[in-house]
């Protein structure tokens, strides 16, 4: 990996950081390929249209939202900023509360302590709470190898498993298919992973979900642990807190006797009060309700249970260490910036080709893997910078800066550069650029439509604005302001 | 696993090295001066906390009745009746006169029900530590009347009886009044999902059916 030119700041360091999916091609292409999907771009439409009207409506009628998110941005940027002494003190209180606290540098070191704790316990099936971190860590994969069942219990994670698809939106991990689709996965494979779907399966959501619930309730009574994520960890007390809405977030964290929770390292909060600021901008933004149906808080080992929070880095100190890049770490994954951005409802979350899609994985994918594939480097191109993402963050990720930061800092392609040296040393004088814009005039019926060998690149598009026979300031000069 | 909290923490220092503080603005509304149940609080103000608390509930499709202390175990009877709740845990503390009209065989959490037991019930009847207008939310801490965890969340119809007193007006209120060492569950109307194409659709791994008494 090449670094910055002129002394800019590098964003890849040596190792390539794992995020779950490999980086394939780069955004463009995948786009193009999702752009021609009908049936995606139909059920996308619906579903981010569907999900904006509702958080506007919710987020309306709250008198001090602006005031919330203006707490919510500095909570967590004072958390960043103080990051280490927070994590040891989040580590004291859950240890102090009969939990147990493992620290992982990466992906591979986070499987490798997750797969200990569940063989030590003797058991070979896992029940899993939708979570992006383990999502991010490829745990479901890692834990095969060592011979371990994961089982995921969220729907829209299930339909994900059970289709043998990949998540594209990070509340709702499923919603590029509709309700067709989703019979069809639950009638077909439901089978192979335990008890069948009912005969009479329609597509009527009532009747999807009752299938959900009948195919995993024998596997939360019975399964002895669990795996989740959490959305925060208060530092000051060591209790962490899951937002859910089907119950099976309680089932996983309740019935089974042990309970693992992989936690990045962003995800602390310094106090029992600052909750009060979260639990309202979270819901809100992420699946536009008042509140979440059900929101678990827990302290250390409760109610007989064994305990591990393992706190996982995988990248993020890197982009701690990113003075524009850092406030990517505030995030606290709502998917208000995906539902609204243009790109995104067109694209739909795989041709980001990472478990961080829209306008938030655009600039955490990069920053968290390094800019080394042609995917990660084309992912900051993902945006029209129209800023919807910004208007909408909860905690006031200012996403287009970010991004036009990390265009600045990607490798760019000798013509591309060649264009722009070629353009700063016209632009850079008044008496070159008329003299310019003049012969751009006289020739402009020869201008190509399309350009030749690499150039294409940009033209194939763009179109070509129509040249003028005469600059504005000529024309002023001709005729005195229009006077003549 | 020590060395790579070392070298997280030192990743961390070196990445913060020079960077400035910020202050945190709280301009929000925060906890309000005067809990409800203190006799400052004016009747008008607790009714209408009642209302909107009623009304969040029912936008959610929770079963709502606000009745009078000494009609609660009639009405606990007949929703139970209405339920067709044969057999229903009671967890310790929940009052014993609440239930006592009910034809329902009570079932206390003691020994402790296997994940199977519960699986079996019919329902569950609770208390709460306290609950939010502003969100329709009801909080749970496993004190009297309200039992593990489990109890709450296994049965597939949950009937919990909240006073008035215990209602507070938003969510910066009932964080203030909770306590974080205790096991908290915040329930916010019948287990839904809104994994299929966005919309909301209750009913999937908890309490398919959440029934509220409002005691006044």
């Amino acid at each position: 990996m090449r670094s910055g030119e002129r002394g800019e700041r590098p964003v890849s360091a040596a190792s390539v950081t794992f995020l779950g999916m490999p980086a394939t091609r780069p955004f463009p292409r995948n786009a193009a390929r999702a752009v021609r999907d009908s049936q995606l771009r139909f059920n996308l439409r619906k579903a981010t249209r569907t999900i904006r009207a509702r958080r506007a409506s919710v987020v309306a009628e709250v008198p001090d939202w602006a005031a919330l998110r203006d707490a919510g941005r500095a909570i967590k940027e004072h958390t960043l900023r103080n990051l280490d002494r927070y994590l040891l003190q989040l580590e004291e209180a859950v240890t102090a509360a009969g939990g147990h606290v493992h620290w992982a540098a990466d992906a591979a070191e986070a499987n490798e302590i997750v797969a200990g704790l569940v063989k030590a316990t003797g058991e070979t099936e896992v029940v899993k709470v939708k979570s992006m971190a383990t999502q991010e860590i490829g745990l479901n994969e890692a834990l095969l190898e060592y011979g371990i069942t994961a089982y995921e219990t969220d729907l829209a994670e299930l339909i994900v498993q059970l289709g043998d698809d990949r998540p594209s939106h990070i509340v709702v991990p499923a919603i590029h298919r509709n309700r067709a689709e989703i019979r069809e996965i639950f009638a077909g494979r439901m089978a192979g992973w335990g008890r069948p779907a009912p005969e009479d399966l329609t597509d009527d959501p009532a009747a999807l979900a009752e299938a959900a619930r009948l195919h995993l309730r024998e596997r939360f009574l019975k399964t002895k642990v669990a795996i989740s994520g959490a959305n925060f960890a208060v530092a000051e007390t060591g209790t962490l807190v899951v937002l859910e809405s089907e119950g099976n977030g309680r089932m996983c964290l309740t019935l089974p006797t042990t309970l693992i929770s992989v936690v990045g390292i962003e995800k602390v909060l310094p106090s029992w009060r600052d909750l009060e600021v979260f639990l309202q901008l979270l819901p809100r933004s992420s699946t536009g309700e008042r509140m979440n149906p059900y929101t678990s808080m827990w302290t250390g080992a409760t109610e007989g249970q064994e305990f591990h929070l393992v706190l996982l880095d995988n990248g993020r100190t890197r982009v701690l260490a990113d003075e524009v890049g850092r406030q990517a770490l505030r995030c606290i994954r709502c998917s208000a910036c995906l539902n609204v951005c243009p790109v995104y409802e067109r694209t739909g979350g795989h041709a980001y080709g990472s478990v961080y899609p829209g306008p938030i994985g655009a600039i955490l994918t990069p920053q968290l893997r390094g800019m080394s594939s042609e995917l990660d480097r084309s992912l900051p191109y993902a945006s029209s910078l129209c800023g919807a993402c910004y208007d909408v963050c909860p905690v006031a990720i200012d996403i287009p800066s970010v991004l036009v930061d990390l265009r600045a800092r990607s490798p760019h392609p000798w013509p591309e550069r060649a264009g722009m040296a070629a353009a700063g040393w016209v632009l850079r004088r008044s008496g070159r650029l008329a003299r310019m814009q003049r012969i751009g005039g006289r020739l402009r019926n020869l201008a190509p439509r399309r350009l030749p060998g690499p150039l294409a690149a940009w033209t194939d598009t763009r179109d070509l604005p129509e040249i003028p026979p005469e600059s504005f300031r000529d024309w002023w000069d001709r005729t005195d302001g229009g006077r003549r | 696993m020590s060395r790579s909290r070392d070298l997280i923490l030192a990743r961390v220092r070196a990445a913060l090295a020079g960077v400035p503080d910020v202050e945190i603005p709280r301009a929000y509304r925060g906890p309000s001066e005067t809990p409800p149940e203190t006799p400052s609080a004016t009747p008008s103000e607790t009714q209408g906390e009642i209302r909107l608390f009623e009304e969040r509930l029912r936008d959610y499709r929770a079963v709502v009745h606000v009745v009078a202390e000494a009609a609660v175990p009639e009405r606990v009877a007949r929703s139970l009746a209405e339920r067709g709740a044969r057999r229903v845990a009671v967890p310790g503390g929940f009052p014993a006169a609440w239930p006592a009209a009910a034809r329902a065989e009570l079932v206390a959490d003691e020994p402790p029900l296997t994940a199977a037991d519960l699986d079996a019930l019919d329902g569950v009847l609770t208390t709460c530590a306290v609950a939010v207008a502003d969100t329709g939310t009801i909080v749970l801490d496993a004190g009297p009347g309200q039992g593990r965890r489990a109890l709450s969340l296994v049965p597939d119809y949950h009937l919990c009886v909240v006073r008035a007193g215990q209602i507070v007006a938003g969510v910066p209120d009932a964080v203030a009044r909770l306590d974080p060492v205790r096991p908290l569950t915040w329930i916010s109307g019948p287990s839904a999902t809104s994994d299929i194409e966005l919309n909301r659709v209750e009913g999937v791994h908890g309490p398919r059916t959440l029934e509220v008494l409002i005691v006044t």
